[in-house]
């Protein structure tokens, strides 16, 4: 017979005792088999440890008060039967079924606040002889626990407006992906990707740019001191910042009037960038100073061939 | 004689085999070992329901997509198919990728005149290399209009913030994967677009000179650099975004599908 710890004895007494109504202590000394339990069989008296063995249905099974029906059924769905114990045949061997699981569901199911507030219903069962009149081999089914179907999983899904993935956006998304292989194949065929002259670590060419996407960076280092513009703005603002968005706007509404805010101070990130990389791109010549595009001809090699102005 | 039969009948028994294989292949057992049932080129498959679910269900697309997904997100000004495009783009950078790497060594004497090759003699060989590198562009730009769209829908909102943050991290790699592609070609206008930008990075306040020594190999753009760049480039960096790929994908789903309309 399986030793049962002191402390999983104590929580499951009272958890049963908060169950059943009962003193802490004489439910402890039940479950130790140092009192008699009121419904305890004959043969499993002189049990001493409780086991782990399910016991047989009980003969009543502790009120549960009704809980009033909410006005809306369709936001609660009614509890759901989550565990359901097969008792064994009578004529299972073994000690007789005796007392009662080491600990029954006892903590209570939080309520998590998406419900109307229903309490999760924890249902400890009496340990009990099996009824009389039940022929033996037959197996019984007892009701364990009654928990809120919200509660663990959400068990039926909201309605929403859904269609089929196939067809309706696997045929969407073919179509962009078609569109745009077209699209590159095109660009590849017209423009011819730049290359020039080999290597030269003695030729620093005038002027010299980042690639595309760094040049809103090599503008602004062209404004402030490299330790502000080159590292802490775009590595603090730029990643850090950035991940965090999510845990800084703590406003849980998505439409647009309610977030005026966020709206605004993406759209000046988007537009200072945009304006600070068109810049760097198109209006800086030789050595990064302003130069106009349809006067003096485009100074990055990438759009050279796209947008020729004329000039050089 | 019984020699001659003995050939003779194996090669008969092993024709007839043969055909009978090939016949079973192509007339079903094959195809039908192939596609799980519902399949759209199954033979018999009729538009149901049903087997509009199964197409997706007994999919390996189904690591991708649910069977049923909101109607709102099927609209194509939803989400403009940004995040299946820089994905799709993903994929056809790996393959010009794979194909240029047939051509190009890392090397300082190799290098250029491999692109070189690539542009003037292989064939397909420029076409794939100006697919590469447009793509590339387009790599970063889709990437970036797709963090602005999930933006301006809030969608980044609980229960969707982790996804952001790969998201970011996302983006982050796209940017190094096209700034580690930027030097191979070894030409001018690599060595010095990388130059400028190693540069910056070693304006890092206290860590700045040991991130660019680490990103160069040494303290300017080397030979070495290039081999560290290309193993960056097609091992690396690939190897890392791929299981962020995963991750995102993986929690666009977990997290509830597309976000809600606005």
């Amino acid at each position: 017979m399986p030793e049962i710890p002191e402390e999983l004895l104590r929580r499951s007494a009272e958890a049963k005792a908060k169950a059943l109504g009962l003193p802490v202590e004489q439910v402890l000394a039940e479950m130790r088999g140092e009192a008699p339990v009121a419904e305890v069989p004959a043969e499993s008296v002189d049990v001493p440890r409780p086991t782990f063995v399910p016991s047989p249905p009980p003969p009543s099974v502790p009120e549960i008060p009704p809980e009033p029906q909410p006005p809306d059924p369709a936001s609660a769905p009614p509890p759901a039967i989550t565990a359901v114990a097969e008792t064994p045949p009578a004529a299972a061997e073994g000690p007789a079924p005796a007392v009662e699981e080491p600990a029954p569901a006892a903590p209570e199911v939080p309520d998590n606040g998406a419900g109307n507030g229903r309490l999760a219903a924890t249902v400890s069962v009496r340990p009990s002889v099996p009824p009389a009149g039940v022929p033996e081999g037959v197996r019984h089914q007892r009701l364990l626990t009654v928990v809120k179907a919200r509660a663990i999983q959400q068990v039926k899904a909201d309605p929403t407006d859904k269609v089929n993935t196939w067809p309706h956006l696997m045929i969407a998304e073919f179509t962009a992906l078609l569109a745009m292989t077209a699209f590159l194949l095109v660009l590849s065929t017209i423009l011819q990707a730049p290359l020039l002259e080999a290597a030269n670590f003695n030729a620093t060419p005038n002027p010299s740019k980042a690639p595309w996407y760094f040049l809103g960076l090599q503008e602004m280092l062209s404004y402030f001191d490299p330790q502000i513009a080159g590292v802490t703005v775009p590595t603090v603002i730029g990643i850090v910042g950035f991940m965090m968005i999510p845990y800084i706007d703590r406003n849980p509404s998505t439409r647009p009037s309610d977030r005026k805010l966020a709206i605004m101070l993406f759209t000046i990130f988007l537009a200072g960038s945009a304006t600070l990389t068109i810049l760097g791109v198109l209006f800086r010549g030789p050595g990064f100073n302003f130069a106009y595009p349809w006067v003096d001809g485009v100074f990055f090699d990438d759009l050279k061939d796209w947008v020729d102005f004329g000039g050089h | 004689m019984s020699s001659r039969n003995g050939i003779h009948g194996l090669l008969t028994k092993a024709r007839t085999h043969a055909t009978d294989m090939m016949g079973r292949m192509w007339s079903g057992q094959f195809m039908d070992s192939m596609l799980r049932p519902g399949s759209p080129f199954k033979k018999g498959y009729t538009d149901t329901p049903r087997n509009r679910s199964y197409v997706i269900m007994n999919n390996v697309l189904y690591h991708l997509h649910p069977v049923k997904v909101k109607r709102h997100g099927v609209k194509l000004s939803y989400t403009l198919c940004l995040g299946g495009l820089s994905f799709f783009l993903f994929i056809l950078l790996t393959v010009t990728g794979i194909f240029l790497m047939f051509y190009y060594a890392p090397t300082a004497e190799r290098a250029y005149i491999d692109v070189q090759a690539l542009s003037t003699d292989i064939a397909f060989g420029s076409l794939m290399r100006n697919m590469h590198r447009w793509g590339a562009h387009l790599m970063v730009l889709t990437v970036f209009l797709h963090m602005s769209r999930v933006f301006y829908h809030g969608a980044y909102k609980p229960p969707r913030e982790f996804n952001w943050v790969v998201g970011v991290i996302l983006l982050l790699l796209t940017l190094l994967l096209s700034f580690t592609g930027y030097l191979l070609p070894w030409d001018q206008l690599a060595l010095w677009a990388v130059t400028v930008g190693t540069n910056m990075a070693g304006f890092v306040p206290v860590i700045g000179a040991q991130v660019k020594f680490a990103l160069l190999g040494g303290v300017e753009v080397t030979a070495g650099t290039l081999l560290r760049w290309y193993v960056l480039h097609v091992l690396f960096l690939p190897f890392i975004i791929v299981i962020f790929l995963a991750v995102h994908f993986w929690r666009v789903r977990k997290d509830g599908g597309i976000s809600g309309p606005l």
